[in-house]
């Protein structure tokens, strides 16, 4: 498991959720300390997808492995509470939220390293599902880039954690808030995956295609960015990859 | 010479002075107005078209050559003479900032004369040496990043082991990270100053810079000591995100005539400002604004692995030139410039390869036989007014190739020669 890396999940005409469910695995099974930030779907689902794919998620969360903010669910509580008590989802209720610092420190809090000598975690993992939905709910990009700056200066840098978050590219160039958000975190990340769409359409076999792209943000590489482009067709407990036209379907 | 620091540009257009009288053909200066090109005053605007038009005697001539004393680059510089005296000059109206696209940066940090002859251009390449250059980060549309940090921190190398102080202020890396690759001898010299760590001091210890990213800039201001100096900003688009653009152009400028103030008439050229701005982040407007305080853009790109960058250096006296050079950062942070034209296949098509004849596979025929093209070519149109049809109509005669109307009168029809349209029923 490699430290200190701000991974960054794309999707474009396409759904890219099926990588939030692997590297939640991924990091689960690898004996790290989960913090997911979870805004588009229930835990339950979360859970179902996470058993297909061989954890629990409900027992990872029991034994403290696994701190799971269910956005929906939260935000509920967010009306119900005495406004003086902060709360991650706070912006939710503010009229001029301008941070998302409450957010922040639920993340840092729910990853700090807990020193009383009971079987230590490997490394600090934040997963963010997904970041776009912070800007439907009406927080500026600057202010999801703050967030993910501080978030990268604590779980990336300090406790050398990792950071994977999803962020949708809705392809046209209206949205500017979205393609600063997007942008911005793509020039942070060590290794960005991107899920497209099939140009020519919807395909039964082939379900999309995954661009990798392995970045070096500060280190001179003697050889360039790598970048890695794959075919994919998603199936019941896994997700099978082939190259560019190789689908079995086609052969 | 004694030549005092130049006033910045803005004011060297006033139109109160006298225009020059002797010595002048008449300069189209675009209104801007002559001034006398005295050595106490505004120094005349080089109009870059302009052939040259000398000034009142001496004095003036003397502004477009070299300052004297000054040995040119090795190499043969591109145009490098002037252009030293244009560095210093170009300090004078403000921060210049330069952005390294992918990364090659030909000018040296404005040095004074001997210590730019002493380094020497990249293998002698003789590049004319700005006093400032703009990195600018780019990224392909495919998100093939082209990063400019390597370059930013090749270039930060060659300030250090060139003697200047190198003032960092980091936004987007940890002090670590960016310090990574340098040696120590060059990190003992890097002043850094961190904003990566807790930038908007949410942390509330007190360990935060104070008065937030433009209060680190001012003080960054504050702290340069007279001398050669190179502020390294990285990344300008993180400061472009969080400052309003306004704010941030004027601070830089104001960096700049600070350290020109607290040094004497030599330190303006002696402070150079390199910031990373990463191109997507950006609408037209604040990159304009930087792009115009910055006397040297570098945009970055590449081809298939090997990373290019565009040199476009505007000096306040010459034409701006552009230049495209091939290079890369090796690990060490040091540049290796591969110099020549980009390979990389033109933007526009190559005359060479026929031209693709648009009407070839249609399933109907678009062509012309020989026979149709002739008669095409000698078929008059009927609206045309060709000798022909003026001479048919100017002979009044009553051949078939004349018309005319015949009409018959109805029962209802008033002709009335008076009131042609008294039949009307409106």
């Amino acid at each position: 498991v490699t430290k200190g890396k701000l991974t960054l999940l794309c999707d474009a005409n396409t759904d890219g959720s099926f990588l939030v469910h692997h590297f939640l695995s991924f990091y689960l099974k690898a004996n790290c300390k989960v913090c997911f930030v979870a805004l588009i779907q229930s835990f339950s689902h979360y859970n179902i997808v996470g058993q297909k794919l061989g954890v629990s998620l409900t027992v990872a969360r029991e034994c403290g492995q696994l701190v799971f903010l269910e956005g929906l669910k939260s935000s509920v509580d967010v009306f119900f509470r005495a406004q003086a008590e902060p709360h991650p989802l706070q912006f939710l209720r503010e009229a001029n939220a301008e941070n998302l610092q409450p957010l922040y420190e639920f993340v840092r809090e729910a990853l700090k390293p807990v020193d009383d000598g009971e079987a230590a975690w490997r490394c600090p993992v934040l997963l963010v599902d997904d970041l776009s939905v912070l800007l439907s709910l009406g927080m500026g990009a600057v202010a999801v880039l703050d967030f993910i700056h501080y978030c990268r200066a604590t779980v990336c840098w300090e406790r050398k954690g990792n950071i994977v978050a999803l962020v949708h590219d809705s392809g046209d160039t209206e949205d500017e808030e979205n393609n600063i958000l997007l942008n911005g975190l793509s020039h942070q990340s060590h290794l960005i995956l991107r899920a497209e769409g099939l140009a020519t359409g919807f395909c039964r076999d082939v379900h999309g295609q995954l661009r990798i792209l392995w970045r070096t943000p500060s280190q001179p590489t003697t050889q360039r960015d790598q970048s890695l482009t794959y075919q994919y067709k998603i199936q019941d407990k896994s997700v099978s990859f082939f190259a560019k036209g190789m689908s079995p379907a086609v052969l | 010479h004694g030549f005092p620091p130049p006033p910045a540009p803005t004011q060297a257009h006033r139109a109160d002075l006298p225009p020059q009288k002797v010595n002048e053909e008449a300069p189209e200066l675009g209104g801007e107005g002559h001034e006398r090109a005295q050595p106490q005053q505004t120094l005349r605007p080089h109009h870059p078209d302009d052939p040259g038009t000398a000034g009142p005697g001496a004095p003036a001539a003397q502004l477009r050559q070299p300052p004297g004393g000054s040995p040119p680059p090795p190499g043969g510089g591109t145009g490098a003479p002037s252009g030293r005296k244009g560095c210093r000059e170009g300090h004078g109206a403000g921060g210049s900032e330069s952005h390294p696209r992918r990364g090659e940066s030909p000018a040296e940090p404005g040095a004074g004369g001997q210590a730019w002859a002493a380094r020497g251009g990249p293998h002698g390449r003789g590049v004319a040496p700005t006093a400032s250059r703009r990195l600018r980060a780019e990224t392909g549309r495919d998100s093939v990043e082209w990063e400019g940090r390597s370059l930013l921190k090749a270039l930060i190398k060659k300030a250090a082991l060139g003697g200047e102080q190198v003032h960092i202020l980091g936004c987007e890396v940890s002090e670590e990270e960016f310090r990574a690759g340098f040696d120590s001898s060059v990190n003992s010299r890097l002043v850094y100053y961190d904003l990566f760590r807790d930038p908007l001091n949410w942390a509330q210890t007190g360990e935060a810079l104070p008065g937030g990213p433009l209060g680190a800039l001012q003080a960054m201001c504050e702290r340069t000591d007279p001398g050669p100096v190179t502020v390294a900003l990285d990344s300008l688009s993180w400061l472009l995100l969080r400052l309003p653009c306004a704010a941030l152009c004027q601070a830089l400028c104001a960096m700049s005539r600070r350290h020109a103030c607290r040094g004497g008439s030599l330190a303006a050229e002696q402070l150079c400002v390199l910031g990373l701005l990463h191109r997507e982040l950006h609408g037209p407007g604040p990159m304009g604004a930087l792009s115009s305080l910055a006397q040297t853009e570098v945009t970055l790109s590449g081809t298939a692995g090997q990373a290019s960058a565009h040199i476009l250096c505007r000096r306040p006296r010459q034409r701006p030139t552009l230049e495209t050079l091939w290079f890369s950062v090796l690990p060490d942070l040091s540049l290796d410039l591969q110099g020549g034209p980009p390979l990389e296949s033109q933007p526009h098509p190559d005359p060479h390869t026929p031209q693709v004849d648009p009407a070839s596979h249609l399933t109907f025929n678009l062509h012309l036989s020989k026979r149709e093209r002739e008669a095409k070519d000698s078929l008059t149109l009927p609206f045309q007014f060709s000798s022909e049809k003026q001479q048919a109509l100017l002979r009044p005669g009553p051949g078939p190739a004349t018309s005319r109307i015949f009409y018959e009168p109805d029962t209802f029809d008033d002709l009335d020669p008076e009131d042609p349209d008294g039949d009307l029923d409106v």
